[in-house]
């Protein structure tokens, strides 16, 4: 791969997290109100309270400074404290990222699958029966809020038939074999919410991705010197046209992410929305900032890997 | 032979010309849009809509909404006199639905004309003055905020301004301007190069009349497109925001009652009829938005049109 192409997107990436620092950091020092009024919204304070905890937050200091000290925080991934638990919350975050995880891993991962597959179908035999019906079934799937899809299932899945627990993450009864087959079995319904939510929207941009292709001359020219069809959609169109899709996937990314916090919740899954959830709440403004900065570094990492692979991927792209 | 002078008309006015021209236009958009049978769907789904929300306080009995006020038993299940239940308050659901229709269809509309709005001077400003440093610091913060985890965001800014109608609809048009911006941008670079805006330029044209007169007319008709698919975005990102109780409690918007429900146990109590109607609502508005703006996209997109 070209070093210029990797350099360039590189800095760009480290360019978009410093301007996502700075913009943590005024939103919360520069907004209206003072930040020891919204780190204590709940609380009476005596000026001298005010005075303690201005200098224990460094907030005393001239904003320059402050932002120095804020970035060598950043740096040492010192989040600071809950405030509401007392706990630092690194601890917090590091302890509820596995469950995020798992659930945004394995989603994503059958949304996509699933979602190319239907699209590659459709797009291939375009007006046919099933990408009519996919269409629209990717439509009205789309146009579900995530939130509440999950509900209908806990209402269908583990109301109504009790197939499936109605929340959490395990039971905490089971060892060995058996709790990896219980936490499966708390996942099942958060997954299948994220998977539906998201699988409609990657149906649409590999088929319409794929419909693109289609028309392009490589194919009439596969077509003409006598490539079986089969192999035509394999080893022509298909690869071609997923290159786009899997971009888009990468950058629907923060999406999905946004998506699993309210999964989360409606599921008590005991990730970083449900931490989000509990923060938001509690007005617990740390822990706030914290995942905002945490979720946004982790888009921007999947954005430049989505750069990357594409650079790796297409040769025209690192050299253009 | 030509026709004797008499028969020459008066030659029509620039302004007559350019309506003519415009009716014609319309016309023909009309024409295409009215085969696409998903987009005519959406529309009458949408009118219908449109209407409920515009009678909404003729259609139902508005002390019935207020918690102090509401007589009917709580979590009655749908019956005759009440077709959809009521909910812990015995507040009609169907009531509610109705009038909840006026705050969503509102905070899609105008959340989507902000980010319209921002994301159309974005755009215009990075494509039509470009340069090195302005288009690429556009640029950039519209490709920041197209990936952000906007739920995130959405929390974030929510936290520190409080919760209010007007807020959420801050909020949401704050996260949601992005891909209007790079959309519009696009196309501003493509007809700023035509002949036409060289002549005008060369002709002594400035930035105000080559944008408003050339820039703008040709970029309208797509943002447009992207603004009724804008809208089901903005619709869902309220549902959204609501169920994580970041809603107004005093503007009951659909999302808020399906919060409403979910935080009171409809879940485990089986109170369906108050949970699943607002959420049906929201799928039939979001998923008419989303066909009328993908019929649109193909009406006045032409390059769209073979699909």
């Amino acid at each position: 791969m070209g070093r210029g192409y990797l350099v360039r997107k590189l800095l760009h990436a480290l360019a978009t997290l410093f301007f996502v620092v700075a913009f943590n950091f005024v939103l919360f020092r520069v907004m209206p109100g003072d930040p020891i009024e919204l780190l204590t919204r709940s609380e009476k304070l005596t000026p001298d309270d005010v005075a303690e905890l201005q200098a224990e937050y460094g907030l005393d200091q001239p904003l320059p400074a402050q932002f120095v000290n804020y970035l060598g925080d950043v740096l040492s991934v010192d989040m600071g404290v809950s405030l509401r638990t007392g706990l630092p919350v690194s601890t917090l975050i590091s302890e509820r990222v596995w469950p995020t995880f798992l659930l945004v891993g394995i989603g994503t991962v059958l949304a996509t699958v699933f979602g190319v597959l239907i699209g590659i179908k459709g797009g291939w035999n375009r007006g046919s029966r099933f990408d009519t019906r996919s269409l629209y079934g990717s439509l009205l799937f789309y146009s579900i809020p995530e939130g509440w899809l999950g509900m209908l299932l806990l209402i269908v899945f583990a109301g109504t038939l009790g197939w499936f627990p109605a929340g959490g993450f395990d039971t905490g009864e089971e060892t060995g074999f058996a709790a990896v087959i219980d936490i499966a079995n708390h996942l099942f319904l958060p997954v299948l919410t994220l998977t539906l939510g998201y699988i409609g929207e990657y149906a649409i941009i590999m088929r319409s991705s794929l419909l693109d292709t289609v028309n392009e001359d490589y194919i009439t020219t596969a077509r003409a010197k006598g490539v079986p069809e089969h192999l035509v959609r394999r080893r022509h169109a298909v690869p071609n046209a997923f290159l786009p899709t899997f971009t888009l996937i990468f950058l629907s990314f923060g999406y999905v992410l946004g998506g699993a916090i309210v999964i989360e919740v409606v599921f008590s899954w005991p990730g970083l929305g449900q931490l989000t959830y509990d923060a938001i709440n509690q007005l617990d403004y740390p822990v706030i900032q914290a995942i905002f900065l945490l979720t946004s570094a982790l888009v921007i990492a999947f954005n430049l890997a989505a750069d990357l692979t594409y650079g790796f991927l297409d040769p025209r792209v690192r050299h253009a | 032979m030509p026709e004797p002078e008499q028969d020459l008309v008066v030659p029509p006015s620039a302004r007559a010309v350019v309506w003519a021209r415009r009716r014609r236009t319309a016309a023909a958009h009309w024409t295409t849009f009215r085969r696409n049978r998903q987009g005519i769907v959406g529309l009458v789904v949408l009118s219908v809509f449109g209407l409920i929300a515009i009678f909404a306080p003729l259609l139902v009995d508005e002390t019935q909404l207020e918690p102090a006020t509401a007589s009917a038993p709580p979590l009655h299940p749908p019956s005759l006199q009440y077709p959809l239940g009521t909910d812990n308050f015995g507040r009609p659901v169907l009531g509610l639905i109705v009038m909840g229709s006026r705050i969503s269809l509102m905070v899609g509309l105008t959340a989507t004309f902000g980010a319209i709005v921002i994301g159309a001077f974005v755009g215009i400003t990075a494509g039509y003055f470009g340069g090195r440093w302005i288009d690429s610091v556009l640029s950039a913060i519209t490709n920041w905020v197209l990936v952000l985890p906007w739920v995130v965001l959405a929390i974030v800014l929510s936290s520190v301004l409080g919760r209010s109608v007007l807020n959420i609809v801050v909020v949401i048009a704050i996260t949601s301007w992005a891909s209007t911006a790079r959309v519009v941008r696009s196309q501003v670079l493509s007809v700023r190069e035509r002949a036409y805006v060289e002549r005008s330029r060369a002709l002594g044209a400035g930035h105000w009349h080559l944008v408003s007169r050339h820039i703008l007319p040709n970029v309208m008709p797509i943002v447009f497109a992207n603004a009724v698919l804008t809208v089901a975005l903005v619709i869902l990102a309220e549902t959204t925001l609501s169920i994580l109780g970041l809603g107004d409690p005093q503007a009951v918007s659909w999302g808020v009652i399906i919060e409403e429900s979910f935080s009171a146990g409809a879940l485990t109590a089986g109170w369906w009829w108050w949970l699943i109607p607002p959420g049906v609502a929201i799928v039939f508005v979001t998923l008419s938005f989303t066909m009328v703006g993908y019929a649109l996209d193909e009406v006045l997109n032409p390059r769209l049109r073979r699909r």
